[in-house]
């Protein structure tokens, strides 16, 4: 049954697929930014649908059990993880983005590079091996371990739907534009296509076809990533000093790219944005949804250990990658959109806008077919983390909220799984729903806000309960409660939402990231409401702290590899 | 693991050793972590002119090479625990089970 599904979604998608690029090749006035047909990227992208579609049809076959569904039978080494880990963490927003800010303001780009690598080591010495000792298949396991159920679930699962759904709408909505830039497709079908491939990626193949396609992806923008940087580099003898000494002769700012400039105009943002990166990196809760498809917590070790690994080489790369779009960029009016005197704003006058940079550097470094290659790459990119992301929705809809509280943990497995892949066809659609209502709006902010989240709700609510005796579920439930509103309320009050999308006159809340206010806020409530909790329920619950501590230290007692 | 069981363990010379040093060790790094990256911050909200400063005669500034270099510490960082986790705290942690193994 499943099998003749699984071939009837392959040849419904390459119709879907080839019948959208050849509707698009029509003529479209409307869309002005749409670039012409690329078909080189179209066929390429082809290529890696048809490919992880294929692993998507073993993977469908092999997964039966709920340990299968969400966790990949526990089947994945540490280094596969590592890399699906970087796979799903690396999205198409830091590729194209990170380069591009370091494409117009240099050293600034750097600031960001950095925020989201930190939260890495932080997640490996605090959380990853006692997360795999404690849970099974989602971060409420651990964080509900010996609190109520019912309540510490459905706040786990509020808070991971609010991080997918932010994380999502900016994930849609920069598929659509991107794709729209790269392939010269129309903005609708390419996020339907995002939408149907997650689809059919999640609720057939599971976590197992979610993490190959993650680490094929990884693979991928990796290699090309590092053909560009190469590229870039042996042009300047490998000399980074030669790199910066031509890209501040070329670029309108000069010297000051060197220099922290304009990104961080005061010392309360900057740290509040440094805190939403670090510590939403490890309250994200696809990424901490990884860490049970490995073996036992020395295995969950090592994938933060590669992960971290070829994140920051990753982002050195970027790095070099925004210099290199300087320096082979700027001079070129090719890459630009100019005047019919043949000026051009060197900065912002790039073709498709700045973020467009890296493409573009590819151009310049490989020609037509490595542009192809990196357009395809990015459109895998964005489909191994809104994977990711489905996956991570759906579990918490069946695992949480469904297993746990509806069916109080009666639900059979198979009717769990079968709610799970239910919940990703939902948000499936209504992702793609979102992405075509979200179209013209600022989503910048949403990215921001998922991280503030993740930051503010499930980070202080896992820490707490791992490493602190003394939480309750009361501390626990309104500490989260009053960190996920206090990161959302300030965030509409930003200007960001206020100003921009509202069209008020002025922002209520002077700080575009609330992290440095809503962080602290939940770790305190946290902290005052269980030590004002003398509820019998609590003494209960601070008794249990033994017994989960000696099993997150030791790993006694832990769910085992789920391999059968 | 029932009440009595757990109290074995907690008292076990064995466990306390290894959650004191693990726990020790590990906020340490992540101190250390901290430290580097918050650090790296204030320098950037604070001290614009230091981090221009260039470190040679060329166009390479201070920023930049500290950035590269929270870059390269994160990473090492991980590296030193996974090396000290594989090669101590696994033995002890085998032991333990070993011993509690009834």
């Amino acid at each position: 049954m499943i099998r003749i599904r699984a071939a009837a979604a392959v040849a419904v998608l390459g119709i879907a697929c080839f019948g959208a690029a050849v509707l698009a090749a029509g003529p479209d006035v409307g869309a002005v930014q749409r670039q012409a047909l690329n078909w080189p990227a179209i066929a390429m992208f082809f290529l890696f649908v048809l490919g992880t579609l294929g692993i998507t049809y073993r993977a469908a076959r092999q997964t039966r059990s709920a340990a299968d569904f969400y966790a990949a039978g526990g089947g994945i080494t540490g280094f596969q993880n590592g890399l699906a880990i970087a796979g799903d963490y690396m999205s198409a927003a830091s590729f194209l983005g990170i380069s591009a800010l370091v494409f117009t303001s240099g050293f600034d780009g750097l600031i960001y590079s950095i925020g989201f690598l930190v939260g890495w080591p932080i997640v490996l010495f605090l959380i990853a091996e006692r997360l795999r000792n404690l849970g099974s298949f989602t971060f409420a396991d651990v964080a509900s371990f010996r609190l109520d159920q019912t309540s510490i679930r459905i706040l786990s699962a509020v808070g991971t739907l609010a991080v997918v759904a932010f994380y999502l709408i900016a994930q849609m909505v920069g598929a659509g534009k991107l794709i729209q830039l790269l392939f010269g497709l129309d903005y609708l079908y390419a996020v339907v296509i995002v939408g149907v491939l997650m689809i059919v990626y999640v609720a057939f193949g599971g976590m197992k076809a979610t993490t190959w396609v993650q680490i094929i992806k990884a693979c991928l923008l990796l290699a090309g990533a590092t053909f560009m940087s190469l590229i870039v580099l042996a042009r300047f003898g490998f000399s980074p000093e030669a790199m910066f000494a031509q890209a501040v002769a070329t670029h309108p700012r000069g010297d000051a790219i060197m220099a922290p400039g304009a990104l961080v105009s005061d010392p309360i943002s900057a740290i509040s944005l440094g805190m939403a990166l670090m510590f939403g990196t490890a309250g994200l809760p696809h990424i901490l949804m990884r860490f049970f498809t490995v073996a036992d917590a020395q295995a969950a070790r090592k994938s933060v250990f590669y992960a971290t690994g070829f994140i920051a080489y990753f982002y050195v790369l970027t790095f070099i990658i925004g210099f290199g779009a300087i320096t082979y960029l700027m001079n070129e009016p090719a890459y630009y959109v100019t005047t019919p005197e043949g000026t051009y704003d060197r900065i912002s006058g790039l073709i498709g806008g700045t973020n467009m940079a890296a493409v573009h550097l590819a151009t310049a470094t490989g020609g037509s077919l490595f542009l192809g290659f990196i357009s395809a790459v990015a459109f895998a990119t964005i489909l191994a983390v809104v994977a990711g992301l489905t996956l991570s929705g759906a579990s918490a809809v069946s695992h949480d909220l469904y297993a746990s509280v509806i069916a109080r943990g009666r639900a059979s497995d198979q009717r769990e799984v079968s709610i799970s892949k239910l919940a990703a066809i939902v948000i499936g659609i209504v992702a793609i729903v979102l992405g075509y209502v979200f179209e013209n709006q600022n989503v910048a902010f949403m990215v921001g806000l998922a991280f503030a989240v993740a930051a503010s709700c499930n980070f202080p609510v896992l820490v707490m309960s791992i490493l602190w005796r003394g939480t309750t579920t009361r501390g626990a439930l309104l500490g989260g409660l009053l960190g996920l509103f206090s990161a959302v309320i300030l965030v509409v009050l930003s200007k960001a939402v206020w100003v921009s999308t509202f069209g008020f006159q002025r922002e209520l809340f002077p700080y575009d990231n609330p992290a440095v206010f809503s962080m602290p806020l939940a770790f305190l409530g946290i902290w005052v409401f269980s030590k004002l909790d003398s509820s019998r329920r609590a003494e209960a619950e601070r008794a249990a702290f033994a017994g989960q501590y000696i099993r997150s230290e030791t790993g006694i007692g832990a769910a085992s590899a789920h391999v059968h | 693991m029932i009440g009595h069981d757990q109290d074995r363990v907690l008292s076990n010379p064995r466990f306390r050793e290894l959650v004191q040093q693990r726990s020790a060790f590990s906020w340490t790094l992540a101190a250390a972590m901290l430290v580097a990256y918050f650090g790296f911050i204030l320098l950037v909200a604070f001290a614009k002119g230091f981090l221009a400063s260039k470190i040679g005669s060329g166009v390479t500034s201070l920023g930049i090479v500290l950035g590269l270099g929270v870059i390269v510490f994160s990473f090492l960082l991980t590296g030193i625990y996974v090396w000290r986790a594989n090669g101590h705290f696994d033995p002890l942690t085998r032991n333990l089970t070993k011993e509690l193994r009834p």
